[in-house]
């Protein structure tokens, strides 16, 4: 493995130019931020991030975006690259596409539609709203699972970090994953149509901007997976928005009309919290967890062939759902709650799959293909003599896994020696021994030298004193 | 000057469920009914709408607008309601689980009914079905 498997998050574009795309990661870091502490490395569920000379890096290649560690690091050093609302100024006409989670974001909010409309007067053209798509695409998954034509149990494709995370640890899943495009994908697509329609310009004059809770759908957006290119022209920060959105909302309470926009109901928009997505299958037989580490452990247990019974696994990488996405301006329960409530008395769903045409145009053009970025070598042969390494560098390592070293843990580090990208000095514990033995071994040569008896300091426990003492 | 609306609620697709309201509603608010009349007809009538898809396999609404009240009257063919007192109680429900995680199922709508319309009238009949009349006046 060449030594720029390390590529430090900020740069590593520039670095890596034909990879420009491919390793393009919404997550990053900011070097002149980071102290090199070991908070995101102990943090991180692929094991991607290390530190090297005082600071952070992150590898690519193993970076699943689920902004865990832009969640912990103390000195704000990660961070979540989104668009900025000036990119609106490239395109003839705007249309924004709210997440269901954006609902939750507001206090006293009894009506969709004035989230809708304070959108128009921040200047968008138009709304699309993802909880439309995301109707469609409950809607789909129930025909697809009466079909019986999925691998069971099913698992959702909605949450970005969820399906990367499948694609580089967990290669038995992939077909399990919906091939279903997500509902803001979907939105996407039948918004650009809406307007074309509606305004008589090309695709290329229209933008289409999602306002996202969520980093890893930035990355989504620019290295899709499962299309080969995103409807999204742009993804902007529900955070980042928000002041201005609150603004025009509160002025257009002072008036009375708003005009009717909103065309959403119980299933859709139940898909910005955990459970929303599963519970509009209308199917008992679900399960549905969040936060990424039960996603792993809900993973671990599918891949055991423990949940067989399931129809339908339901995995969202931020705890309770897209709400607690890094990009929510409002906490993710309390969110969760309004959005319970706003929701009481709408239809139980408004659109249906005849809304996007047909099956076809919802189904992933492209297969979840597995990403072996943890392998150690290209074949087995190597990889057995890698491995009997790394468990042989494994036993002289302290085992605390304290993340001092700059790995995560004690067996990441053998890993990285083994690929030759780090040391076994670098752990602390191996270079305190070491010296240990360096300096009696000079005090053996010392000793000899002068031809006397070896000495031993000792603690006396009453006297306090350092005595000596012959050997 | 009177309106009348007539809608079919399908009972083989729950997705549909609370459609006929949400129009509903929406016409009331064109015809600038006050806030607190349209929110009294659109729950009540939601209510009695789900239930209809949830309990009975669906059914018919006709609505009359008048300006100074709006009734609503829901007729289904199905299974009835053997103790209406009972099911009058708040938080009884023989709701099937699937529909609960979408947040029926608590054995409010009926009490709702109730709090929200000036008169109820529940016609009921085992194995036969069951008609709900309510009506929502507008004070002044
Ligand atoms: N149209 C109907 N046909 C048959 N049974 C009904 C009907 N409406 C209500 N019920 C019965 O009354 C119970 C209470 O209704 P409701 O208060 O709306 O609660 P919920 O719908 O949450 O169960 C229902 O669980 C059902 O048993
Ligand atoms: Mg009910």
């Amino acid at each position: 493995m060449p030594a720029s498997f390390f590529h430090p998050g900020g740069e590593m574009m520039a670095e890596n130019r034909e990879n420009k795309t491919r390793f393009f990661h919404s997550v990053t870091l900011d070097k002149d931020l980071c102290v090199g502490c070991t908070n995101c490395i102990k943090r991180c569920p692929t094991q991607a991030i290390r530190v090297r000379d005082g600071q952070a890096w992150i590898i690519s290649e193993r970076c699943i975006d689920c902004g865990e560690c832009v969640r912990v690091c103390p000195h704000h050093a990660k961070k979540a690259r989104h668009d900025e609302l000036s990119v609106l100024e490239d395109y003839r006409y705007r249309v924004a596409l709210p997440a269901p989670a954006l609902y939750g974001q507001f206090n006293h909010l009894d009506d969709i539609d004035f989230v809708l409309n304070g959108l128009k007067a921040m200047g968008f053209d138009d709304v699309f709203e993802v909880a439309r798509g995301a109707e469609i695409v409950s809607d789909a998954t129930r025909q697809l699972l009466m079909d019986g034509k999925l691998k069971k149990p099913v698992i959702s494709s909605a949450c970005p970090a969820v399906v990367r995370l499948i694609r580089v640890r967990f290669p038995d899943l992939c077909e399990h994953v919906l091939p279903l495009k997500a509902p803001m994908e979907v939105a996407a697509m039948l918004a650009r149509k809406a307007a074309v329609e509606k305004t008589g310009l090309s695709p290329e004059e229209i933008g289409i901007f999602f306002l996202s809770p969520c980093a890893a759908k930035v990355t989504d957006v620019k290295v899709p997976i499962g299309v080969e290119r995103s409807n999204v022209d742009g993804v902007l920060a529900i955070s980042d928005i928000y002041p201005r959105l609150v603004s025009k909302m509160n002025k257009l309470a002072e008036q009375k009309a708003l005009e009717p926009l909103a065309h959403s109901g119980i299933i859709g928009v139940g898909w910005s919290s955990i459970g929303g997505e599963a519970a509009g299958l209308l199917n008992e037989n679900h399960l549905a967890a969040d936060g990424i580490d039960n996603v792993i452990k809900v993973l671990e247990e599918l891949e055991d062939e423990k949940l067989q019974e399931l129809d339908f696994i339901e995995l969202n990488a931020c705890a309770g759902g897209c709400v607690g996405g890094i990009f929510a301006a409002e906490n993710g329960y309390v969110a969760r709650a309004r959005i319970q409530r706003l929701r009481k008395y709408l239809p139980v769903s408004c659109s249906r799959m005849e809304d996007a045409g047909s099956m076809d145009s919802l189904e992933w053009t492209q297969p979840l293909e597995f990403a072996p970025v943890m392998k150690l070598a290209e074949n087995v042969e190597d990889a057995m003599r890698l491995m009997a390494e790394i468990d042989e560098i494994c036993e002289r390592l302290p085992q605390l896994d304290c993340g001092s070293c700059g790995a995560p843990t004690c067996r990441a580090l053998a890993e990285d020696i083994v690929r030759g990208l780090a040391r076994e000095n670098d752990c602390i514990f191996r270079m305190r021994r070491q010296i240990q033995d360096i300096a009696s071994q000079l005090s053996r040569i010392d000793s000899g030298l002068r031809g006397e008896e070896s000495i031993r300091y000792r603690w006396q426990k009453n006297g306090g004193n350092a005595g000596q003492e012959g050997k | 000057m009177n309106i009348k609306l007539h809608y079919d609620v399908p009972g083989d697709d729950f997705t549909r469920a609370g459609e006929a309201s949400g129009l509903v509603k929406r016409k009331l608010k064109q015809l600038g009914f006050e806030p607190d009349v349209v929110r009294r007809v659109a729950i009540a009538m939601y209510e009695g709408e789900i239930n209809m898809v949830i309990h009975a396999g669906g059914g018919e609404a006709d609505v009359e607008i008048l300006p100074d009240r709006v009734t609503v009257v829901l007729t289904d063919h199905g299974p009835g309601i053997p103790d209406v007192e009972q099911a009058m109680q708040e938080g009884w429900s023989t709701a099937p689980d699937n529909v609960r995680s979408l947040g029926f199922g608590a054995g409010m709508g009926l009490p709702n009914i109730k709090k929200y319309s000036d008169t109820l009238e529940i016609d009921t009949k085992v194995g036969e079905g069951t008609a709900l009349t309510m009506t929502i006046l507008v004070k002044g």
